[in-house]
């Protein structure tokens, strides 16, 4: 979440299309106008991310509670987290998910500085590339596994020819959806299903303690890495003001006319998807699996990838409400095309997968009253970091507030509250 | 437990509060976001009291079944308490919320009144209770099983079901009343607002003898609908005028003929 205006160097309040120092005159006016208009848009726009937000989340919860294969350990793992954690004592076990977590985030920080090195150098075809063969993946490889544990749970009986129509009419239009021109609704719902996808393979793979540790320390560095100034985001955010490209248009959810952002972008999309190739074209060679682990169940999606979703995401959710600001105030350039889009307000993938891997897990864990309380605590953590995004005008991460508030309300009502309510429920006392 | 069990007892539950959140909450963000921030605060004053519960309940002698009922009758008067605090505490915020805005935007009005924000805030109290207290109990009832197998009430399912529906309106009709109390400085009615909460709590210690129980509530419903009414504005004009679509007003806002 970040501040155009403040990265330039300071100057006035943002200005619609003029340097600031222009137009003084209509600085106050167009001030208050700003504030007002800033909450009512402001409400418009949250609700705007809360309705996909619950949509993934759901999607998610009803598939963990139905199709038993997203909880079921099979004893694989991802490479990314090669030790067990069934193991005798319970030190042992916090080492090892130390250890994983560690492993997790050490790729996720050198895929974030590849990605600000390809970015600085102009590797956008490579990017667009990768980005294009990974949703490719997504799209097809998972979703075939995904409709095939459902067809398993509810004993569907289905031929291969049928199957094969299906996913590839779905894969295809998915593609076109997110790489091209499709009808918005169409997009939107491809890019929830997809974070759906990505964050059941989250809960599926990665172990338990691991898997809260992640979502703990990648809030951490996405806290320091969008407010430190040696951040790599902060750098990225800067080398795209100075290019005055658009910042990463890709894989985010829009709530307003994409095709702009195929317009618009040049390198952004392209960007991620070097990563993501790269990462893909890696373990495919190495098939023999090592004794520990079996990469076979890694699609090559790594979670640094999508986390780097989620760390521009964050900014990119800011970008655009200021941007979206500015586009509100006077003036007398007559509106963009692009404003349609600004009117909108995106998110990050990558936020939308680890929201739902967080009430994901709590689902997994059983109960109903733990996966309530910690859906309402991220949509409350949302609330407040489009507040203070409001407020400060500076950049901010999207992450932290919203998942320190989901594993807070976890941990304490899974401990704490079920014993309560249940004991309630069971003498049917009502508070 | 079949899922005409399931669906009944949801739709009692929770039908005229989803009701209300679509017709008048749903196309509102403003509202909507006020909503789960009340949510929000319903859950906070409900982990706490868990947790001073969950504290006394370590301290305490697990063996003897008396002490631990009497540590959870203890538990329910806190959690009346707690969310009563919570409650004025939340109005607390929204007043300064509200003064923020106004001396922000330099407007005469502010984008929602003080007596919409009690009704949003007390439904999302509503919701957030509500579900607590009946959620796992309508996903056991969609599961196998024999209701009462043991000798307890045959009727457990639809006692949950209407004794939630009540504390969800219950709640909306408190969240208007002390609003409106703490807004004109009236403090017994706020006490009296606590009070009635913790009555209704208490006539539930009665369970399972569902008449004590549910025809009190019922009626406590009823009285504080009618109080939380006439404290809205609403009189028997008012009414008559509504029923027989003869509201100008109301038809004026709604871009409606007569």
């Amino acid at each position: 979440i970040w501040d155009k205006n403040e990265l330039r160097g300071g100057g006035g309040p943002e200005q619609n299309g003029h340097p600031p120092a222009t137009r003084p005159a209509v600085q106050e006016v167009e001030e208050d106008e700003d504030e007002e208009m800033t909450l009512k848009y402001g409400a418009k726009h949250v609700i705007m991310l809360f309705v996909p937000v619950t949509l993934c989340m759901a999607v998610v919860v009803a598939t963990i509670k139905s199709v038993g294969f997203y909880t079921r350990k099979d004893g694989q793992r991802l490479i990314y987290t090669p030790f067990p954690e069934d193991t005798d004592t319970v030190g042992q076990r916090a080492v090892n998910s130390i250890l994983n977590a560690t492993i997790m985030i050490t790729v996720i920080i050198v895929m974030t500085l590849v990605l600000v090195l390809l970015y600085k150098y102009r590797c956008y075809k490579v990017i667009h590339g990768w980005l294009f063969l990974s949703s490719l993946f997504l799209l097809f490889f998972f979703s075939y596994i995904y409709l095939q544990e459902v067809f398993k749970t509810y004993n569907v009986a289905m031929d291969y020819f049928t199957l094969v129509i299906i996913i590839w009419n779905f894969g295809v239009v998915g593609m076109m959806c997110i790489h091209w021109k499709g009808p918005l609704r169409l997009q939107q719902a491809y890019l929830i299903m997809i974070s759906a996808l990505m964050a059941l393979v989250f809960i599926k793979y990665l172990p338990e303690w691991t898997a809260w540790l992640i979502l703990a320390v990648i809030s951490v560095y996405d806290l320091l890495a969008v407010l430190c100034p040696k951040g790599p985001l902060r750098i990225l955010v800067e080398t795209a003001q100075e290019r005055n490209e658009p910042i990463f248009p890709a894989l985010i959810y829009s709530s307003t006319m994409v095709w702009l952002v195929n317009m618009a972008d040049t390198g952004g999309p392209r960007r991620e998807s070097a990563e993501e190739t790269q990462e893909a074209a890696a373990p495919e060679p190495a098939e023999s699996p090592p004794p520990l682990s079996s990469p076979q169940d890694d699609g090559g999606f790594t979670p640094s990838w999508v986390s780097q979703q989620e760390h521009q995401l964050g900014q990119l959710q800011s970008t655009e409400e200021t941007r979206r600001q500015i586009q509100q105030m006077p003036s007398a350039r007559p509106p963009a095309e692009e404003d349609e889009e600004e009117r909108g307000v995106k998110l990050g993938l990558g936020d939308f997968i680890f929201y739902s891997m967080l009430v994901g897990k709590a689902a997994a864990s059983g109960d109903w009253n733990t996966t309530l309380a910690c859906f309402v605590a991220i949509l409350i953590g949302l609330c407040l970091t489009l507040l203070l995004l409001a407020i400060f005008k500076k950049a901010l991460p999207a992450l932290p507030i919203s998942i320190f508030f989901g594993l807070v309300f976890y941990f304490a009502t899974d401990n704490l509250v079920k014993p309560f309510m249940d004991k309630l429920a069971l003498h049917q006392f009502y508070i | 437990m079949t899922a005409a069990v399931f669906f009944g007892c949801t739709f009692i539950a929770f039908g005229p509060a989803i009701s209300l959140f679509l017709f008048t909450i749903a196309r509102e963000p403003l509202r909507v976001i006020f909503l789960i921030a009340g949510a929000f605060f319903w859950l906070v004053s409900l982990l706490l009291s868990s947790l001073v519960w969950f504290i006394s309940v370590q301290i305490s002698n697990k063996e003897s079944a008396a002490q631990q009922k009497g540590l959870l009758i203890f538990g329910v008067v806190l959690s009346v308490l707690l969310q009563e605090t919570f409650r004025f505490g939340y109005y607390k915020l929204l007043k300064k919320a509200n003064e923020g805005l106004l001396t922000l935007s330099q407007e005469e009005t502010m984008p929602i009144s003080i007596r919409q924000l009690a009704y949003v805030s007390g439904l999302g109290f509503g919701f957030m209770s509500g579900a607590f207290s009946v959620v796992n109990i309508l996903a056991d009832s969609a599961g196998p099983g024999t209701i009462g197998i043991h000798g307890d009430s045959q009727h457990y399912f639809l006692s949950s079901a209407f004794m939630t529906m009540a504390i969800i309106l219950l709640h909306m009709f408190w969240g208007v009343v002390f609003f409106d109390a703490c807004e004109k400085r009236c403090w017994w009615a706020v006490g009296l607002v606590v009070i009635v909460h913790l009555l209704v709590s208490c006539l539930t210690f009665q369970n399972p003898d569902y008449t004590a129980t549910l025809v009190p509530a019922y009626v406590i419903l009823f009285g504080m609908g009618v109080w939380a009414f006439y404290t809205a504005g609403g009189s028997l004009r008012n009414l008559k005028l509504c029923l027989t679509c003869k509201d100008k007003d109301f038809l004026l806002s709604n871009h409606r003929p007569r």
